[in-house]
Formats: structure tokens, sequence, C-alpha cells
């Protein structure tokens, strides 16, 4: 293959998964965040304890956490299409990996909130701070380090998805790697995108750490 | 007082808290009791809980580790929901306000805890910006009074330190700012000393006897400590099985501790030397000697080993200052002869001396 079209082409599928990933993460957080919040809030030792939702959430949360992505994006086919317009390419994984992260980032939130000690959020309720004001406040600044350093995981692991999301016609990397590796028998090109995926992983991991380091104010 | 006790909060009529005063306490808890639910059941952690106390006291309160001192302190701010009773703040009913108005009382009921409970994550001027911000506070006002504030503390120098930068004894000095900074009327204090070594547990007890002092500001202060009682509080409960079973001013109770729990944290003797090893002293006759004032310098014990002419043995000696009083206390077994040891009494008794006996058979009244 010309060099010049094989740079173009891990070019745009570079962009595609890059894409993916970002929208996907992003809106999984937009949507994750919340559910992980409620998720401690309303848990046992929460602030605003509600045993039934915090039940019928988790639940969900591990019933989709359970489902092998591959095996949720074909379920989930025919619904994005109907949505959508259409079951493949780039916008059809976005989606696909949306519903599959969000209940992923939903945990990765709660562990994070679950390290913010309980006698701070008691002394924010002591001075009558209200349960709004403990979340924004207290509960997402305390966590922050560790919701930065779950971010960086879950960004990761979307991309992981968005790789595998290729095998089913999800574009990107994955895609090309799963094109070229696997029908038609260019190994070369394979490892070249398998490269490119390790180093994207390894830059978003140090982002990740660096950002999360930077905003811890008790590592000084 | 007792008046209201047991009526039902919400239906308590409105004219009580305008026309009638609730109570002349700053904080006054009525027949407070608190049950948990554990795997095992219930626990009883407090029953009955009756206690007043007034501006501008130094409140402590004592037991072991285990007889609900915690959880009484947390059901004044109502961290913890009391299962029954009222609990009456600046002649407000807290039990049973709704969430918001009960958040603007605790912004008056300032705490400070064992693990100091700072935030990690903010600076110490931002730790004691904290409670205007969530009173509303205009941010500049906030930082400027935040910055007076650490002076109060002396820690002006450390303003922009992070608590893990900072030592135990100056985190609890941020947190005092922290309590300060909402101009509360009462500070209650959670073992506040408990993580910290004796020389800054003196100089915390000395900042906190200073804001009582100069500020008027009620302190409740829990420990398992008699030290912290001696140095800070004016009056102080036992308590002991979720019960208070003696109370009342610091000075008195050094003096006659009435009840076998007050006396075990005030003897520290009475428990060490139940049994003597060769079984001897202990079914001798024991006396706890208190002495105040001039009686504190003169040497009284030896005057009445010489005119007597009999041998006294010392199991326990100790200068205290409680408040600001100067007291010794002494344990001494007197002779055997049970004449000689009535006459030694008598000469204790003459020369001003406030004595206990010691009776070792658990349970029994003095």
């Amino acid at each position: 293959m010309d060099t010049a079209v094989l740079i173009s082409m891990l070019w745009e599928g570079l962009l595609e998964t890059l894409y993916m990933t970002l929208i996907g993460t992003l809106v999984s957080y937009l949507l994750g965040l919340p559910i992980g919040v409620s998720l401690i809030v309303t848990g046992p030792n929460g602030i605003k304890p509600a045993p039934l939702y915090n039940k019928v959430v988790g639940f969900i949360v591990n019933v989709v956490r359970s489902v092998p992505f591959l095996i949720l994006m074909i379920a989930l086919m025919p619904y994005i299409r109907k949505i959508i317009g259409t079951g493949i390419g780039t916008r059809a994984t976005t989606a696909a990996l949306i519903v599959a992260a969000t209940p992923f980032v939903a945990r990765m939130v709660e562990q994070s909130l679950l390290e913010v000690e309980a006698g701070v959020i008691e002394a924010a309720q002591a001075m009558g701070a209200s349960n709004v004001q403990i979340i924004r406040k207290v509960l997402l600044v305390e966590a922050r380090p560790s919701l930065l350093n779950g971010a960086a995981v879950a960004t990761i692991t979307i991309l992981g998805y968005s790789a595998m999301a290729g095998a089913l016609g999800g574009g990107g990397l994955g895609s090309i790697a799963i094109r070229y590796g696997l029908h038609r028998f260019q190994p070369a090109i394979m490892w070249i995108t398998v490269i490119v995926l390790v180093i994207l992983v390894q830059v978003l991991q140090e982002i990740g750490v660096k950002i999360a380091n930077k905003m811890d104010n008790r590592l000084n | 007082m007792s008046f209201f006790r047991g009526q039902v909060v919400k239906t308590l009529p409105s004219f009580y808290m305008k026309g009638e005063k609730l109570s002349d306490y700053i904080i006054s808890l009525q027949g407070v009791s608190k049950e948990f639910d554990t795997k095992d059941g219930k626990v009883t952690a407090l029953k009955d809980i009756n206690l007043d106390i007034e501006h501008g006291d130094a409140y402590g309160i004592i037991g072991l580790s285990g007889a609900g001192k915690s959880t009484l302190v947390r059901t004044i701010n109502l961290l913890e929901q009391p299962t029954e009773g009222r609990v009456v703040f600046d002649e407000k009913v807290l039990t049973g306000l709704k969430n918001k108005d009960l958040n603007i009382s605790r912004r008056k009921i300032s705490m400070i805890f064992q693990q100091f409970n700072l935030l990690m994550q903010r600076d110490a001027i931002g730790n004691v910006c904290f409670p205007l911000e969530i009173a509303g506070y205009p941010k500049e006002k906030a930082l400027k009074k935040a910055r007076e504030l650490l002076e109060v503390v002396d820690l002006e120098d450390r303003a922009n330190s992070y608590p893990s930068q900072l030592s135990g004894g100056q985190k609890q000095r941020v947190a005092i700012a922290r309590a300060l900074a909402s101009d509360p009327e009462v500070i209650l204090c959670d073992e506040a000393t408990s993580a910290l070594d004796p020389k800054t547990t003196r100089s915390i007890l000395e900042l906190l006897k200073k804001i009582n002092e100069e500020r008027g500001i009620t302190l409740v202060v829990i420990t398992h400590e008699m030290e912290v009682i001696k140095q800070l509080c004016n009056k102080v409960a036992v308590i002991e099985n979720g019960q208070i079973v003696e109370r009342g001013d610091v000075q008195e109770i050094f003096k006659y501790p009435k009840t076998q729990a007050a006396r075990r944290l005030f003897l520290p003797i009475a428990e060490n030397t139940e049994v003597d090893e060769r079984g001897k002293i202990s079914t001798r006759h024991r006396l706890r000697l208190v002495f105040d004032g001039r009686s504190a310098y003169e040497p009284i014990i030896s005057r009445m080993i010489m005119e007597l002419q009999a041998p006294v043995n010392f199991l326990y000696a100790n200068m205290d200052v409680i408040g600001d009083q100067q007291k010794g206390q002494m344990v001494i077994c007197l002779a055997d002869d049970p004449v000689i040891a009535e006459k030694q009494k008598e000469f204790l008794r003459n020369a001003d001396v406030d004595i206990t006996e010691i009776i070792v058979d658990e349970g029994e009244e003095v």
C-alpha cells in the first residue's frame, strides 16, 4: 500500500477513534457522574439514604455492566438504527459506547466518592451545609484527584471498547486493524494500529495522572 | 422545664415559642434517648438524658469509651437524631425542625473533632472560609474574617498551607478558627485533644479556655481524660452506660465524688490497688484526702504522724490545678488499730481537710 494512503487512512482512523472515545467519555460522564453521586447520596451511609432507589439503580447498573460490550452492541444495534438511522459506523458505535460506559462511569464515580472521609461530611453537616452544598463543595472537591484518575481509566476503557467495535463495522483504528490484519492478511498494518493504540493509551494515562496529581493538594 | 417534658415536639403550640421561655439554658436536653438498630438487635446508647447547660459554661462530659458520650454530644446538633426526647437550643426546639431551619440553627453550634475533619483539598484559610461560604457570605468579607481568625489561633503565617502540611495541633487550630467563623454560641468538642500529645493538648486547651472566657462561647467538652476536665471545665457530668450518673461543679465532684463511676475517674488509685499483691493493704482503712487553698501548703500529715505517734501508708499523692484553684489529693492507709485510725480521722477533720473513705468493695456507697 502507498505510504501516503496508509498514513491518511491511519490518520482518519485515529481521528475517528478519538472522536468516539472523547464524545463517548464526555457523554458517559454527563450521565454517569450524577448517577454515581446519587448512588453515594442514597446509600446506607449516605447523606440522604433511599434504599429502594439505591437498590434499583444499583441493580440496573450491574446488569448493564455484566453484559460484554460486543454483545451489548449487537443487542442495541436495532434500537440505535431506529434512533439515529444507522447501526454501524462511528456515530452508532459512539451511541453504544455511551450505553455501555455510563454504568461503568457511575461505579467509578461511586468508588471515588466513597474515599471521602465520613468525618469531613459530618463536619459540613454540623456547620449547617445543605445536601447540595455537601455534594458540590465537599464530595466532588475532596474526591477530585480520585475522580480524575478514574476518568483516565474510564477514557482508556472506552478507547478499548471503541476498538472492539471495529469488529462490527464500528470505524476507527480498531476497524482498520480488523479489516487489514484479519480479513486481508496484512499483519503489518494491524501492528501499526496496535502501536498507535498503545501510544494513545500511554498518553491518556499520563495526562490523567499528571492532572490528578497536580490537582491533589494532599501531595505537596 | 419539666412542665414541657414528654410533649410531642410537632404538636407544641406555637405560643410557647413566642411567649414563655422554653428554657433559660443555652442547651437543654430533655428526656433524650437513643437506640441503635444493629445486627444483634437494639442497642440503647442513651437513656433518658436530662442535661441543662448554661450560657458561658465549659461543660465537660466524661466517661469511659462506649459510655455514650459521643452519641450524647452528637444529639445536641442532631448529627444523631434522638429516638425520644427533645433538644432545645437557644429557646428553639431543634428536634422536629425542618432541615432548612435546622441548618440555620446549626451555624450557631460549631463542632471540633478528634480527627480534625478538615477539607484536605483546601488550604487553611479556605477551610476557615468554608462555613462562611455555606452561609452565603461575600467572598472578600469571608477572607478578611478568616484571616483575623487565623490570627486568633496563631496561624496567620500558615494561611496557605494545606492540612497535609500541618501538624496535628496546627490542624486542630485551623478547626477551631473554622468553628469560630460562624460566630457560634456553642462549640462542641468531641475528644478534641485525644489525638494530640500532652504538650499540644495543653496549648489547645488553653486556647479553648481563652475562647470560653473572652468570647463567652459555651463549650461542651467530651472526653475520657480527667486532665481535660480539670484544666478546662467548670461543670462536669459523668456518663456511664448511656446515663448521667453524677453531675455538678468540677470542684465539688473532685472533692466528693459520690458514685462509683465518678470515683473511678477522679481517684485512679481506687481501682488500681483493689487487690494488693500481698493482700494486706486492701483490707485496711483507706482515706482519700483533698486539700485546697491554704491547707495544700501545710505539712498536715507530718504533724499528724508526730502528734499521734502512729504511721500511715501513702498510696497516692498529687497536686492539681483545677480551674484556677490549687488542689492536692492523696490516698493514705490509716493505722491498723481502729482506735488510732479513728483518732487520725478526727485529726484530719479538725485540720480542715476533706476526707472520703474509700471502700474497696464494688458498688458500696461511702
